[in-house]
């Protein structure tokens, strides 16, 4: 077991609606290791997305404690790069001071940046894209570079909020791989790995991607399994065709649906 | 390089229509005798345009002015509101139902009063069409200020920016294009409270010089000064649209 990057101990989250109380989350206890890709999977509105801006300081938790890197969240940490399902890129600036931005934001000098940003759209395959507007990419290529946007200030953590959710299959399975490029999956040592926190609805996608998968529960949402995938990296496009990738695909669909797990036996 | 065959092909239906209504304008005038003070002909009123007694230079900087300086009062006040109401709820909730008010107050009526306080002049009308042309810039300040996605707020939450970085490199240039297109109705409607202004009291100015003409009977005068009130008005209309494209080039389907 590596080190604990992020820890949650009975993480509840209730909010006030018109109707009354509406609890979102419940009794959500979770350890991710340093350098681990967990992926979040569970039906619309059972909280994950709640529950990944908790790990941010964004919204306080109502329930139990959140803490990153051993110390106890109680507002907005600095180091972590977020990532939306829309690219969310300010549109009257170019794809370069966009990625730019947290910099600015962060109260350091954006010109220190320009390299370490330029080489990050190199990396996104994005070169000579910096002086574009937004508007003048394509959704794939805008989310990339949201993407570099994030990495800007080197963050230990990665917390993506269904990042592919908009974009078509076929661009979003390019994704997927670019994503296991750029996290460094071939050329970086596991501890030395960002970990991430990854939202989806596409039970492929996290199988993919993922060391853990956690599978939530409707409303109020509650972790209903948690599977390690133990699939060889650097994950390859034939992987997706194998008897194994098959079999997570069908546990993570079986523990969404709430059926009870029982050929896999990996459980 | 403009092309002009396209342009051409496109309005020359409009330049047709007016030329041809413009000539039977000027065949009933001549033809049918319809007197000159009730509807001077084209001709007359051409000729008031650039010849008669009236030193049309003086009238149209007076009201160009007047204009220029309540396009840049309703601006400037417009956004200035604008800002402080997205800024803070307080200043919002004491402002927004004053303005509310001010706004369904025909300003029009207030005319009279501008003269008692402050007398004849270019003040007092700038003042009117500042008055008139504020409270869209106002609105759509505040709006497009408000009117940011959560997301690239929380991305500003979790660097710990400053509220005031946040309105400098977010917010404010969000707001730009609700705001530009704020000021073309802006700009039409310092246009209308200049000239009410004028009518109301003035010594110079395009409205005096219609004013004036109702006494005269000298109709094809208070044509002619429409003409410059209208040329003065798209003139700058025009130059908020520029301004808005070269500013604002990617705010696009807002207006």
């Amino acid at each position: 077991m590596t080190k604990q990057l992020i820890g949650l101990d009975q993480v509840g989250m209730t909010y006030e609606a018109a109707s009354g109380p509406v609890e979102a989350l419940a009794g959500i206890s979770l350890s991710v290791g340093v350098g681990e890709f967990v992926s979040l999977v569970g039906p619309s509105g059972c909280g994950k997305s709640t529950l990944l801006r908790i790990v941010a300081g964004l919204r306080p938790a109502t329930a139990g404690t959140v803490t990153v890197a051993g110390q106890e969240v109680r507002e907005p940490i600095p180091d972590i790069g977020m990532v939306f399902q829309a690219p969310v890129l300010l549109k009257w600036r170019s794809i370069l001071q966009n990625v730019l931005l947290p910099a600015e934001l962060a109260g350091q000098q954006a010109a220190a940046f320009r390299p370490r940003a330029e080489q990050l759209l190199d990396m996104a395959g994005l070169r000579g894209f910096g002086d574009k507007l937004p508007r003048e990419l394509s959704g794939g290529m805008q989310q990339r570079a949201a993407l570099c946007r994030a990495l800007l200030l080197d963050p230990p953590l990665l917390l993506m909020d269904e990042p592919f959710g908009a974009l078509d299959a076929m661009t979003r399975d390019d994704m997927a791989l670019e994503l296991l490029r750029i996290w460094g999956e071939c050329d970086v040592a596991r501890e030395a790995r960002k970990t991430v926190l990854f939202v989806t609805h596409s039970i492929p996608e996290a199988v993919f991607l993922s060391d853990r998968v956690v599978v939530m529960s409707p409303r109020p949402g509650r972790i209903a399994a948690d599977l390690r995938i133990d699939l060889p990296r650097p994950r390859t496009v034939e992987l997706r065709a194998s008897e194994a990738f098959g079999r997570y695909s069908l546990e993570i669909f079986r523990a969404l649906t709430g059926r009870t797990v029982g050929a896999a036996g990996t459980a | 390089m403009i092309k002009f065959q396209p342009l051409l092909r496109q309005y020359w239906p409009t330049v047709a229509l007016f030329a041809f209504l413009l000539a039977c304008w000027q065949l009933a005038v001549s033809l049918g005798g319809i007197r000159e003070y009730l509807l001077p002909s084209p001709l007359a009123v051409w000729n008031a345009l650039w010849h008669g007694d009236t030193a049309w230079t003086q009238h149209i900087w007076v009201t160009t002015l007047e204009i220029i300086g309540a396009f840049f009062l309703a601006a400037g006040v417009g956004v200035a509101l604008g800002v402080a109401i997205a800024w803070s709820p307080l200043i919002a909730n004491a402002l927004v139902p004053f303005l509310v008010f001010v706004n369904t107050l025909p300003k029009v009526a207030i005319a009279p009063l501008f003269l008692i306080w402050m007398g004849y002049g270019i003040f007092p009308n700038m003042l009117m069409g500042a008055l008139i042309g504020f409270f869209p810039v106002v609105i759509n300040t505040a709006v497009g200020l408000s009117q940011v996605e959560a997301d690239m707020l929380d991305l500003g939450r979790v660097f710990n920016a400053p509220k005031w970085k946040i309105f400098a490199k977010i917010r404010i240039p969000n707001a730009l294009p609700y705001i530009l297109s704020a000021l073309k109705i802006t700009a039409t409607a310092a246009v209308v409270g200049a000239i009410v202004g004028e009518f109301v009291a003035s010594q110079k100015g395009l409205g005096y010089v219609i004013v004036t003409t109702q006494s005269s009977m000298n109709t094809s005068v208070a044509f002619a000064s429409l003409i410059w009130i209208s040329v003065v008005g798209l003139v700058l209309y025009g130059a908020v649209v520029l301004v808005a494209k070269l500013w604002a080039p990617w705010a696009e389907g807002i207006d």
